[in-house]
C-alpha cells in the first residue's frame, strides 16, 4: 500500500500527536502502508519551504518508507534550482499549494512551474484544503483550492500531471468532466475527504471515472491514517480495482514520465 | 455491541430519489462495520416541504411516524429518536409523548431554536419525565450565524444543561464541523453532557482531547453522515483505549444514558 497523502513535522494551528518522522512511520506501519510520500508541513507555511525541503530529504534518507514531495514555491528567486533538485532526486511529485504560499492559483508564477514540472516530467500535488474550513483557526485563511483552478492547470501544458489532495465528490466531478478525457487522465485523485457509505460517494465516483484515477491518500497525522482504509473495506471491489487505488496507480504515476519528455 | 447514536434515515416525502439505496446502504455498511443499534432521527422533510433544521409540525409528525415504522421493520437493529421543533410547544410535547409510548428512547434537537432559549425548557422536562437523553445539534464554536439554521454551541448547550442536571443531553458530531477544541473547554464542568464522537471529521489528535477533555466515561460513539470516518474512529480507538474503555464508548455509556432496555 501506497499513502500518497502523508505530512511530517508541527502544525501551526493547533497542537497536533504524531508528527515526528516515527511517529508518522508507525502510524503507516499500523495500518498496513509500506510507503508513503511525505511532505515537509511547515514547509507549506515557511517564507521559503526549501528550507524545510532539505530537512526532509534526510529524513527521508533515514526512513526508507518515506518518498519526499518538496514543496516548491515558483514565486521565489530561484525556484527552477528547486524543482531540478527535485528531480534530480527523483521524487514521485512535488508540491504546490498556492493558497498557502499566498500566490493565485492561476497566476503566472504557478502557471511557470506547471510548464516546468510538465516539461520536467514530474506531477503537481496540490490540497484542495487541509482542515474544514469550518474549523481552522481564525487567522488561518488561505483559500481553498478551486475546481476553476484545477481545469486551468491543467489547460495550461499539455503533459503536466497533477494528484489532487482532500477533494470532495462534487469538487472532482466538476473537474473530471468539466475536462476532455486527455486532460482527465493526467489527474489523479486521492481519497481522504470522499465519503463513503451512507452516501457512497466514493463508490458513485468509481462507477463513473473507473478506478484509474484515485490514489490511497490520508493526509495523516492531520487526519485519522485509519480512515481511506475503512472506506475501502466499505465497497465490495475486485481485487485488481482494489489493487490499483492501494498501489498500482501510484506506482504507474511515480515511474511513468512525461509522454514527450 | 456497538451502538451507533447519531444516525439518520430517509423516506418517501423528503427530496431525494435514492431514499431507500440511503437507507439500505447505512444499514448494510452497518453490518460490515458491526453497528448494533443505529439510533436514528428524521428530520421532518428533510427540507422539501419546511426547511431541515427549522421542520413544521406536519413534516415532523410524518418524520417521526416513518422513524418508528423503521424501527417497527427492523426491530433487532433500529432505535428511535423523537425529533421537535421547541417553537411549537404544544405540538413538540405531543410528539414527545407519543413518541415515548411508541417506543422512542431519545429526543432530537436539531438547530430551530438556540439552545439555551427558556423555550426549550418544557421540551426539556418532557424529555427527562420520560428518561429519554436529548441529543442536540450543535456547530462547534459558531462564531458567527449560518445559513439555514440557528445553530447552537457548546457554550448555549452547557447553559440549558446546566438548567436541568438531572437530564442527559448528548453534544452532537464533534467531529461535525466547527472547532472542536473550544467545545471540549466548555463540556468539562458539565457531567450530564456527553460528547456524541460522529461527524465526517477525522481531525489527527480529536479523539486523544476527547479523552483528555471528558474521559471515556462520556464519550459515545456515532457515525452521522459518513460511516466510513465512524469507522475509521473507532479503529483508533481500538488502540487508544483500553479494553473496558472502549467497551465503555463502543456501547456501555449509551446503554447508561438511554432508557433501560432500550437495546435489548
Amino acid at each position: 500500500m501506497i499513502d500518497v497523502n502523508v505530512f511530517v513535522g508541527a502544525y501551526p494551528w493547533r497542537r497536533l500527536p504524531g508528527t515526528s518522522p516515527e511517529a508518522v512511520l508507525a502510524a503507516l506501519e499500523r495500518v498496513g502502508v509500506l510507503e508513503g510520500w511525505v511532505t515537509h508541513l511547515p514547509s507549506l507555511f515557511w517564507k521559503d519551504p526549501a528550507e524545510g525541503n532539505r530537512w526532509l530529504y534526510q529524513t527521508c534518507e533515514r526512513f526508507p518508507p518515506f518518498l519526499p514531495v518538496p514543496v516548491v514555491h515558483p514565486g521565489l528567486p530561484r525556484w527552477e534550482h528547486d524543482l531540478t533538485e527535485a528531480v534530480g532526486r527523483g521524487v514521485p511529485a512535488v508540491r504546490c499549494d498556492p493558497g498557502f504560499l499566498g500566490l493565485a492559483p492561476a497566476g503566472p508564477e504557478v502557471t511557470r512551474l506547471i510548464q516546468a514540472a510538465g516539461d520536467a516530467g514530474v506531477p503537481i500535488q496540490a490540497a484542495v484544503r487541509l482542515e474544514d474550513i469550518r474549523g481552522r483557526h481564525p487567522l488561518d485563511v488561505a483559500p481553498e483550492l478551486t475546481p476553476a483552478a484545477v481545469r486551468s492547470w491543467v489547460r495550461s501544458h499539455p503533459r503536466t500531471r497533477f494528484i489532487i489532495t482532500h477533494a470532495e465528490r462534487e469538487f472532482i466531478e466538476q473537474v473530471h468532466f468539466g475536462a476532455t478525457p486527455e486532460e482527465a487522465d493526467r489527474i489523479w485523485w486521492d481519497i481522504s475527504w470522499i465519503w463513503g457509505p451512507p452516501e457512497d460517494h466514493l463508490a458513485a465516483l468509481l462507477a463513473t471515472m473507473g478506478g484509474g484515477r484515485f490514489l490511497f491518500g490520508s493526509g495523516q497525522p492531520l487526519r485519522l491514517a485509519e480512515t481511506p482504509l475503512a472506506r475501502l473495506d466499505l465497497l465490495d471491489l475486485a481485487p485488481e480495482d482494489l489493487r490499483a487505488i492501494l498501489t498500482d496507480n501510484a506506482t504507474t504515476l511515480a515511474s511513468r514520465k512525461s509522454t514527450a519528455s | 455491541m456497538l451502538v451507533d447514536v447519531h444516525a439518520h434515515f430517509y423516506h418517501d416525502r423528503g427530496p431525494r430519489i435514492d431514499w431507500r439505496e440511503r437507507n439500505a446502504a447505512r444499514l448494510a455498511a452497518g453490518e460490515r462495520i458491526g453497528i448494533t443499534w443505529h439510533v436514528s432521527s428524521i428530520l421532518g422533510s428533510w427540507g422539501r416541504t419546511s426547511p431541515t433544521y427549522f421542520p413544521s409540525p406536519e413534516d415532523l409528525t410524518y418524520g417521526n411516524e416513518r422513524q418508528r415504522a423503521l424501527q417497527r421493520s427492523h426491530p433487532d437493529r433500529i432505535r428511535c429518536y423523537v425529533t421537535v421543533n421547541p417553537n411549537f410547544t404544544a405540538h413538540a410535547l405531543a410528539e414527545i409523548a407519543r413518541g415515548a409510548a411508541d417506543g422512542s428512547v431519545g429526543l432530537k434537537l436539531a438547530a430551530s431554536r438556540r439552545a439555551d432559549d427558556p423555550l426549550l425548557d418544557p421540551v426539556i422536562e418532557a424529555a427527562q419525565a420520560r428518561g429519554l437523553p436529548i441529543l442536540h445539534h450543535i456547530w462547534q464554536h459558531r462564531r458567527r450565524e449560518w445559513p439555514g439554521q440557528e445553530a447552537s454551541d457548546a457554550v448555549e448547550l452547557c447553559r440549558l444543561a446546566a438548567r436541568h442536571p438531572g437530564a442527559h443531553f448528548i453534544l452532537a458530531h464533534i467531529g461535525g464541523g466547527g472547532d472542536w477544541l473550544h467545545s471540549l473547554r466548555v463540556l468539562r464542568g458539565h457531567p450530564n453532557v456527553q460528547v456524541d464522537l460522529s461527524g465526517s471529521g477525522v481531525d489527527g489528535g480529536m479523539l486523544e482531547a476527547c479523552v483528555d477533555a471528558v474521559g471515556a466515561e462520556r464519550l459515545l460513539w456515532g457515525a452521522d453522515a459518513t460511516l466510513c470516518t465512524g469507522w475509521a474512529k473507532l479503529r483508533y480507538l481500538e488502540r487508544l483505549l483500553s479494553q473496558a474503555d472502549l467497551e465503555l464508548v463502543r456501547w456501555r455509556n449509551a446503554a447508561r444514558v438511554f432508557p433501560p432496555g432500550s437495546f435489548a
